[in-house]
């Protein structure tokens, strides 16, 4: 099955992929973040390997000068028992990444997170809001950066 | 509380004194299960702890209805607007039991999205230590309101009361 996708993604994606590991059979593949809804679709899609669940999409904040964050979406395939995670890498300067809402809708409230977290804009999301802080907070709190106790004042109590 | 019986099977006492009587014995509480707490909440309202012996039997869900808030829970900066929305529907008088260690000052969740206890934005009669507390505690919360009722005390004079961990094994 392995071979399978790496044949397969190769023979299409040629050019998108940047880098592929294997850990204890885990097959990891990073991307090019502009093709990631083509890559996606067709994982989806085609017929042999439907990927058709998205279990995880989650950001990371790796805190490095170059790519800082990263987006991960963990792939499982129902009809092959298979998984597979890909990578996509987001520089500071440039926090859009395409949405795969329109592939899985399950990405809906993940990417949210993702943005409410480390402030990943998901490109042509229908409801890109916060997920779990207030709508007016203006800190992304899973950032390296952000300290553990907040910033004093940045959330409101009610009056006494 | 004052009584005095006559020989015409009469009863004598102040107003006062069978209001607060009254109060004491009927303490409503609106249930503010927000996290794990809730449980033990729950099973100091069934039939081993038996609040009804109290009676605290009737939680009410809504806070027009009640006049004991015990929050049982992480309160986040998001929640806390919630609990103090509630606090102010209900009616005078009214006490509030903080249940727990978060309740009572973040617990173990020392953290950005955590109100480090809940008396920075509602007054609080009974702090309950245990994380969570046993149900035998949360009745010595309870207990304790009711001597606060009995005592009189007014709102904004009143005294904290801490309930130690129960030894009980």
């Amino acid at each position: 099955m392995k071979e399978n996708v790496l044949e397969k993604l190769t023979t299409h994606f040629k050019d998108s992929i940047l880098a592929t590991s294997e850990y204890r059979g885990e097959l990891t593949i990073v991307v090019k973040k502009q093709d990631i809804v083509r890559i996606c679709q067709f994982l989806c899609s085609n017929e042999e390997l439907r990927f058709d669940s998205l279990r995880d999409l989650c950001g990371v904040d790796y805190y490095r000068p170059e790519d800082r964050f990263e987006v991960v979406y963990n792939l499982y395939s129902l009809k092959n028992k298979f998984r597979l995670r890909l990578k996509v890498r987001v520089d500071e300067a440039d926090l859009h990444v395409p949405s795969v809402t329109g592939v899985w809708s399950t990405a809906n409230w993940h990417e949210r997170e993702a943005y409410d977290m480390y402030g990943i804009i998901f490109d042509g999301h229908p409801d890109l809001r916060r997920m779990y802080m207030p709508e007016e907070f203006e800190y992304y709190p899973l950032r390296k950066d952000f300290p553990l106790m907040g910033i004093p004042g940045s959330l409101s109590l009610p009056k006494k | 509380m004052g009584l005095e019986f006559t020989k015409d099977s009469f009863l004598i006492t102040r107003v006062d004194e069978i209001i607060k009587w009254a109060r004491k014995n009927s303490l409503w509480p609106m249930p503010m299960g927000i996290s794990c707490c809730a449980i033990e909440m729950m099973a100091f309202a069934g039939p081993r702890f038996d609040v009804s012996r109290f009676g605290s039997e009737a939680f009410r869900f809504s806070p027009r209805q009640s006049d004991l808030m015990i929050v049982a829970g992480t309160v986040t900066y998001k929640m806390a607007h919630v609990v103090r929305k509630i606090y102010d529907q209900m009616p005078d008088p009214k006490w509030v039991i903080a249940m727990g260690a978060c309740t009572s000052s973040g617990g173990m969740y020392r953290s950005y999205p955590v109100v480090q206890g809940i008396d920075l934005f509602v007054p609080v009669d009974v702090y309950v230590a245990g994380c969570p507390p046993r149900p035998d505690n949360l009745l010595k919360g309870l207990m304790e309101i009711q001597k606060k009722i009995e005592r009189g005390e007014k709102p904004g004079q009143r005294e904290k009361v801490y309930v130690a961990e129960s030894t009980m094994v």
